[in-house]
């Protein structure tokens, strides 16, 4: 049965070790491929200036590549000790694109990455230029096989249950594979990743032009950086907008909690900025927020592509609207689980006891019931909707973080262009400042994702209650803390490293 | 092509990939070996640049090869991986923490300001490489002498004390063989680095070092042999799961290639201690590479076939598993086994980069000339 306490510290557990980790893969993810622009550039110019500028940068991205692979291996590790439940009820469908991406992508990575660091001298020119896009290219096909299996559990598809195992079992690998919550997520994470990597660079060469240092290589940085910037910036909007209009289409709950959506309407709007209120609770007359600024319209446009579509909202969702919308009270669905629940059980049972008309009617009511198995396990209707402040707030602060950023870029390129940079102190200091927030960004957007899919591990199928593993609570709160401590330490080590080397100057020591 | 496989045939598959990620991370520990040789096989800082420089371009791949054998246990056997990891929790968890600190070691360990300290991050890399690689002979031992664990009729799993695999340390056979990979690694360091440095200091030390730790390594090797051929096993048939005498002995003598396979293995690593100390010869690591590769293939094999179980539970036997009750399903390891020709490519390419990268062995002039070395 469910241990609210052990899940909360297993989810916790997950959360903090995941946030740690989301923190140095989007720089990984980014800084990869300007490293290999500025080879390339280098390569083919052969001006050993940029030779230089790759060299510092591959520098910085080595200390942010090792904290990203300590903090990454607890990550494939933990489905196992703290998600063992999950592991059996889904293993065969997501372990495997964890397999191929231990496969395809991570000895790729590691592989060529000790080319990329140590053989300047012992390949030549275009075998170390490969091995830096290698690289690349293996860190963001790690990126795609990860998001297959987390667009698989946003949306799973591809799949039947085994009620003989119990457990879900794949039954189209390419329905995984093109998932399009899949390929909208992984598109819009790996471009949330390059800009972070594009403001890494950008912000650091404002410092070195603040600092009047560098200044020939912190410019030709600069340029890279604000361009590459710029262009995935555009990127990230568009797949920001395919990434919501999936999650329109697939995840209900999810939309209105991050619209703040309690009623829905037709012609739904978007809430450019608002302030929640935190008294209202589901099912009662209070305004959802105590201010608000809306774009009429956009939520209908952006989530279904037509300005008069219906939304729902979260009362619809939790205590339906079936005259309307035909949509399902959340109380009807867990009554339906129950009786799954029920069958299955009734299933086993005639099964050992040999009884093959009994397994077969058991069968029969099962299958009857079974989209709604997860359901079974939920104790209240309301438990459907996730957190809904969090997810608010946090898909919020992302995207207007993001809307800053793009004109950050395409500033830094403006002023580039009409060679004013150097007087635009208050841009560079921007520049600077935006890293942080391109941190606080991506964090940001991993809560959308991830709190916006609560009360689920695998949405509408598996309840995270249901996922655990059954160690102590204790366990887990000392390896909670453990990790607190040990990515603690890592972190600040880091960060000094990191700091250190950029104060020493991008020429070679 | 493996449609037409049967599931039976696709788990004997599996098994045996599983077997052979295993074993190339047990050789890819000479790294691990290598961390803990650090402050004997080297007497000066530069010694120690040295040292490190030629571990620092191999401990990914070992790294990586622990995730992949995480990943095919998970995709190929997820119940196997579900109760092992749920259930031997801390065990596992150490070794975790043993491997989260060896990742950053290496880069952060001379960069200025690193916060904890040169001595620490080579503190790391020595628990990494001692603590971590007996505490991941111990876990794997586990697989031969069982764990406390049930599961019930929807194959949900819990152990049935409160050590979470704490308790496994306490196991002569498990200790044995938690020794037995430790010192293996630390001879297959020594044999690593007479192939790979251009330092006569070094290799002479690490020709001195090898005789102690292949002494200590055959020992442990034939102690953990011997408990595991004397050692009873759980058998299972269609209708149940029983325990066996010498199960793993019968394993052995019903299954000739296995038993062909385990002393050419064993051999091929007495030939490379043999030819490093007596002939002077710097190939030892390939021959104990291919020798370690083959006798863990064979040890695992031991386990995965011959309707014995993979993981047998000290609560209720019928909870044991097999490579037939905690597989994927039909579906998924033909899809994966697809997946798997790619392993020939990826073996090819990093043996290509390897060897460019190696052509030329390391000198402490080539370090000291390095922008990036460690």
């Amino acid at each position: 049965m469910e241990d609210i306490l052990l899940t909360d510290w297993s989810r916790a557990q997950f959360a903090l070790t995941a946030l740690y980790h989301w923190l140095f893969v989007p720089l990984t993810l980014g800084l990869s491929f300007i490293v290999a622009i500025m080879e390339t550039i280098y390569v083919k110019t052969g001006n050993k200036v940029w030779k230089e500028i790759t060299k510092f940068w591959m520098t910085l991205f080595a200390i942010n590549f090792a904290i990203g692979l300590a903090t990454g291996i607890i990550m494939e590790f933990e489905f196992g000790t703290n998600w063992s439940n999950y592991s059996w009820i889904v293993g065969d469908i997501f372990g495997a694109p964890l397999a191929i991406e231990g496969l395809m992508a991570f000895f790729m990575e590691s592989t060529f990455f000790a080319v990329m660091f140590f053989g300047w001298e012992k390949v030549s020119k275009k075998m170390h230029l490969l091995s830096t896009w290698l690289v690349a290219i293996g860190s963001n096909l790690s990126a795609l096989w990860i998001l297959v299996a987390n667009g698989w559990m946003q949306h799973p598809i591809g799949m039947e249950f085994n009620p003989d195992t119990a457990r879900f079992e794949m039954a189209n690998f390419f329905d995984v594979l093109f998932n399009p919550n899949a390929y909208s997520k992984f598109l819009h994470t790996v471009g949330s990743g390059y800009v972070m990597g594009s403001l890494f660079v950008v912000g650091i060469s404002a410092w070195f032009l603040l600092k009047n240092r560098d200044v020939v290589k912190a410019k030709k940085s600069m340029v890279v950086g604000a361009t590459f910037g710029l262009i995935t910036s555009i990127f990230l909007i568009f797949t920001g907008d395919e990434a919501a209009h999936q999650v329109a289409l697939t995840q209900p709950t999810k939309l209105a909690a991050m619209e703040g959506l309690y009623n829905g309407h037709d012609r739904a709007g978007i809430i450019a900025i608002g302030q929640l209120n935190h008294n209202k609770e589901i099912g009662d007359d209070q305004e959802e927020f105590f201010w608000s600024i809306e774009i009429p319209r956009a939520l209908s446009l952006l989530g279904f592509h037509d300005m008069n579509a219906y939304v729902p909202g979260i009362n619809q969702l939790v205590y339906g609207d079936m005259d309307h919308h035909n949509i399902e009270p959340a109380q009807s669905k867990m009554d339906k689980g129950k009786v799954a629940i029920a069958a299955l059980t009734a299933y086993k049972k005639a099964k050992k006891e040999g009884d093959t008309a009994a397994a077969e009617q058991a069968l029969v009511d099962f299958r009857a019931h079974e989209k709604y198995f997860g359901y079974g396990y939920l104790k209240d209707p309301k438990d459907i909707i996730p957190p809904v402040a969090l997810t608010f707030y946090s898909f919020h602060i992302m995207v207007g973080l993001g809307t800053w950023f793009l004109a950050l870029f395409f500033f830094i390129i403006y002023f580039s262009m009409v060679g004013k940079l150097d007087n635009q102190k208050m841009l560079l200091r921007a520049a600077l400042w935006s890293i942080p927030l391109g941190y606080i960004a991506g964090e940001m957007g991993w809560i959308v994702a991830e709190v916006g899919r609560q009360p689920w591990a695998i949405f509408e199928m598996l309840p995270v209650g249901m996922a655990t593993s059954q160690v102590s609570t204790t366990a887990v709160q000392t390896t909670f803390w453990l990790f607190a401590i040990v990515f603690t330490g890592l972190l600040i080590a880091e960060i000094r490293i990191m700091t250190t080397q950029i104060k020493n100057g991008m020429e070679e020591h | 092509m493996f449609e037409t496989l049967s599931l039976l045939t696709l788990q004997q598959y599996w098994w045996f990939l599983v077997a052979l990620l295993g074993a190339l991370f047990v050789f890819l520990m000479f790294v691990q070996g290598g961390q803990t040789l650090l402050n004997t096989l080297a007497k000066t800082e530069k010694e120690k640049d040295v040292i490190i420089a030629s571990l620092g371009r191999k401990w990914e791949l070992g790294f990586t090869s622990l995730v992949m054998f995480g990943g095919a246990l998970f995709a190929a056997f997820p119940l196997l991986y579900a109760v092992s990891f749920g259930g031997a929790y801390y065990v596992w968890m150490a070794i975790l923490f043993c491997f989260i600190i060896q990742a950053v070691s290496y880069e952060y360990r001379k960069k200025p300001n690193n916060f904890f300290g040169q001595k620490n991050y080579e503190r790391f890399l020595y628990i990494n490489g001692s603590v971590g690689i007996i505490l991941i002979g111990i876990a794997l031992a586990t697989f031969y002498t069982g764990g406390s664990f049930i599961k019930n009729d929807m194959n949900l799993s819990a152990w049935t004390n409160h050590t979470y695999g704490l308790e496994a340390v306490l196991n002569p056979f498990n200790v044995a063989f938690g020794l037995t990979i430790f010192f293996l690694a630390r001879a297959q360091a020594s044999m690593y680095f007479i192939n790979n440095i251009n330092e006569p200091i070094i290799v002479q030390r690490a020709r001195e070092q090898l005789k102690m730790d292949a002494i200590l390594f055959v020992g442990f090797f034939l102690m953990f042999a011997g408990m595991l051929l004397l050692m009873s096993g759980v058998a299972y048939s269609e209708k149940s799961f029983d325990v066996v005498n010498y199960k793993f002995l019968h394993n052995l003598f019903e299954t000739p290639v296995i038993l062909v396979s385990l002393l050419t293995g064993v051999l091929l690593v007495l030939y490379a201690f043999y030819i490093t100390l007596f002939k002077a010869s710097k190939k030892g690591i390939w021959f104990s590479g291919v020798g370690t590769v083959m006798t863990v293939v064979s040890l695992l094999s031991l386990l995965g076939y011959n309707q014995t179980a993979i993981y047998p539970s000290l609560s209720d036997i019928a909870s044991s598993l097999t490579i037939e009750n905690s597989s994927g399903s039909h579906y998924t390891l033909t899809a994966m086994s697809y997946v798997s020709l790619m392993v020939p490519f990826i073996l090819g390419y990093i043996y290509l980069v390897w060897k460019s990268m190696d052509k030329e062995k390391i000198t402490s002039e080539e370090v000291e000339s390095d922008h990036h070395h460690y």
